[in-house]
């Protein structure tokens, strides 16, 4: 029996969890792989449903409407902004690269969305589910993508879809965040005056926590879709395919003229994506308490429309009817 | 007697297990700050009984901490009660369910906050008619109301504004609307002036006032400006530790303070302007009543000890108190002299 050597403890025992992680993917990827090749569903009907629509659509009509998003949601000029920023991904080379990351990114922040905000209002509601979440968030949040690569190819196989999942992963936890925090943050008093009036807890919910929360909610979002497209470079070893394919092919050539395309076309498509979202978190007082319809382009239509004599639009008829 | 409002020893234990604290209050006899230390709970509110009359404009006095605003929200079971009874027309709210919570919450009961509590993200019509919107009534009800409540608070024109654009005043008026809207038989005010400013706090109290005299609701009406209560308040309740310490009219209050506590707070207020006639007269035996002459110069009972003191110094010598076209009573100067050094004793 060896003497216990205080200076170097560890050399008597190690844990083995790199075998145990080892084990435990290969016993789920033997006996559930059918299991999560059927969560790649309804994510590969989405991605490729907006891959197709984005690859179709003419790069022109696409600046255009970004265009108009753009002017309603932030202003004229970050609407000039979007579309020259645009028009710069397409000439330097990199518009169909640009549309595939931006379809894989839209659906990693829709499945986001869609599981983030309720995970984050359960945990608002719940201090005990708080509890539970926040160590999930601090894991998910630290742990290094390249540990959950394998498994998950191993898992879900290669392709945009594994790619999605991983930026999921990747970026769920700061909406989920954001959410729980913005209801938290509400003011006690604006809650318990919407209870004093006769408000069920889903009624203050709708009418008063969630509203005065869309700033920060959307500042999870806006932080979800950035990650979600740091993660587009990382996602290329996964054969992913898009800007981030450019820059990894890029390295792997020393390319320079590739990578730099591909990492500039990341930027420019960030900043787009970046100006519009947080153009939609901002609330109705940033606005000069204008509603949207008085804004941008459906404003300037209104305002047009508002121009017509009101007599042209009366039917001619009328006046024959009266005979 | 018809009693609006009922609380019978309603008591509130904040903490983990508030019902095993109380027992241990009850069977040990704690104070408050032995139940902190040795229970770890904070006694809100201890043993409290109240009744208040239809109509009645009740003020709740008290230091931050007396637990006047726990009690409050005790109406409205915006707290539930450790133990105790509250009843609200005659109902237990105890045995309300959901929906008949929510209907007194929003129908029977119209609450004002201390920091307004207006909703920035709703425009002042919406925010008036934010108790008709959860009662299901339709859009163009709710505006018409709304629109009817801002102009009575003075505030046309202002439906479709944001709160941030009003001043502290205007929003505490919108905060009236709002509890006003459902036209609710009872008004719970919670300390709703005490965010203004002297001058804009009296001017709302005015208003109010006036605006309570025409729709003779029953108020609840919490504050911590002994002046406000005594202003406002038909009957007053001063409270310290969770415990109600006296109830009574602001004559009851100021001439005859329960304890040193209540004393201490009426001290700076001037009693004398709150004496009348009959509490300092000599009152007159049914003999005496027989023998006497009539007075030449009267006052009447209710007559305030200004108007005596003048009088007197006018025509110098003991005049009568009247009640009911009868004598009952004499005032001479060294009587007022001497109710005059037991109102107002020199420190």
């Amino acid at each position: 029996m060896e003497t216990f050597d205080f200076s170097d403890p560890f050399q008597m025992f190690t844990i083995p969890v790199g075998e145990w992680a080892s084990e435990a993917t290969k016993w789920i990827v033997t006996n559930f792989r059918y299991v999560f090749q059927n969560i790649k569903l309804p994510i590969d009907f989405i991605l490729s449903g907006i891959e197709a629509g984005l690859r179709g659509c003419p790069p022109l009509v696409f600046i255009g409407c970004a265009f108009l998003l753009a002017w309603q949601v932030a202003g004229m000029r970050t609407a000039v902004f979007v579309a020259a920023a645009l028009f710069a991904i397409g000439s330097i080379g990199a518009w169909p690269e640009a549309m595939t990351t931006l379809a894989i990114v839209l659906t990693a922040v829709f499945f986001c969305c869609v599981t983030g905000i309720p995970l984050g209002i359960l945990a608002a509601q719940n201090d005990l589910f708080e509890k539970v979440l926040r160590p999930a968030l601090d894991f998910l949040q630290t742990i290094p993508s390249f540990v959950y690569l394998v498994p998950i190819v191993m898992l879900f196989g290669i392709g945009n879809v594994s790619g999605v999942i991983v930026t999921i992963i990747y970026a769920l936890a700061p909406v989920v965040r954001l959410t729980n925090l913005g209801i938290r943050q509400v003011r006690e008093d604006l809650v318990e005056a919407s209870t004093a009036f006769g408000a069920s807890r889903l009624q203050t919910l709708l009418n008063v926590q969630l509203p005065l929360a869309r700033p920060a909610i959307m500042t999870g979002v806006n932080q979800t879709i950035m990650l979600s497209l740091s993660m587009s470079v990382i996602a290329s070893m996964i054969s992913v395919t898009g800007l981030g394919q450019m820059v990894l092919r890029g390295i792997g050539r020393l390319d320079i003229a590739l990578a730099t395309t591909g990492g500039l076309g990341i930027v420019l498509t960030a900043m787009v994506i970046d100006r519009i979202s947080q153009g939609l978190g901002r609330s109705a007082r940033d606005r000069a308490h204008k509603g949207w319809k008085e804004t941008g382009p459906v404003g300037a239509v209104r305002r047009l429309m508002a121009l017509i004599p009101a007599s042209r639009t009366v039917p001619a008829r009328l006046p024959q009817q009266e005979e | 007697m018809e009693w609006h409002i009922e609380c019978e020893g309603v008591w509130k234990i904040f903490g983990p297990d508030g019902k095993t604290a109380l027992q241990a209050i009850r069977n040990q006899a704690l104070d408050k700050n032995s139940t902190k230390h040795r229970l770890n709970h904070i006694v809100g509110v201890a043993d409290v009984s109240l009744k208040i009359r239809r109509g009645e404009l009740f003020c709740i006095m008290g230091l931050s901490g007396s637990g006047k605003s726990t009690l409050l929200r005790h109406i409205n079971r915006l707290i539930e009660p450790t133990a105790g009874r509250i009843s609200v027309g005659g109902a237990d709210t105890a045995d309300m369910d959901k929906k008949a919570l929510s209907r007194l919450r929003s129908k029977t009961i119209g609450m004002v906050f201390q920091h307004m509590a207006l909703w920035p993200h709703r425009s002042l019509q919406d925010n008036v008619a934010y108790g008709l919107e959860i009662q299901g009534i339709a859009k163009k009800e709710r505006r018409r109301i709304a629109a009817e409540m801002l102009a009575m608070m003075k505030l046309d024109g202002w439906e479709e504004h944001y709160p941030d654009e009003l001043s502290g005043g205007m929003q505490q008026r919108v905060g009236l609307a709002r509890a006003l809207a459902s036209d609710p038989d009872i008004l719970l005010m919670d300390e709703p002036f005490s965010a203004l400013d002297p001058l804009i706090r009296r001017d709302l109290q005015t208003q109010f006032l006036d605006l309570s005299q025409r729709l003779h609701k029953t108020t609840l009406f919490v504050t911590h400006d002994l002046d406000e209560a005594i202003r406002l308040g038909d009957r007053i309740a001063i409270m310290r530790d969770g415990e109600i310490v006296q109830v009574g009219t602001r004559e009851d209050i100021i001439l005859n303070p329960a304890n040193d506590y209540v004393a201490d707070f009426v001290r700076p207020l001037a009693r004398s302007q709150f004496l009348k006639a009959d509490a300092v007269m000599n009152s007159l035996t049914e003999t005496e009543l027989a023998t006497n002459r009539r007075p030449e110069h009267c006052v009447p009972w209710d007559a305030s000890l200004q108007h005596v003191i003048e009088k007197i110094a006018a025509v110098r010598q003991p005049i009568g108190v009247v009640r009911d076209d009868a004598i009952v009573g004499l005032i001479d100067p060294y009587t007022l002299l001497g109710a005059l050094r037991t109102a107002e004793p020199i420190a």
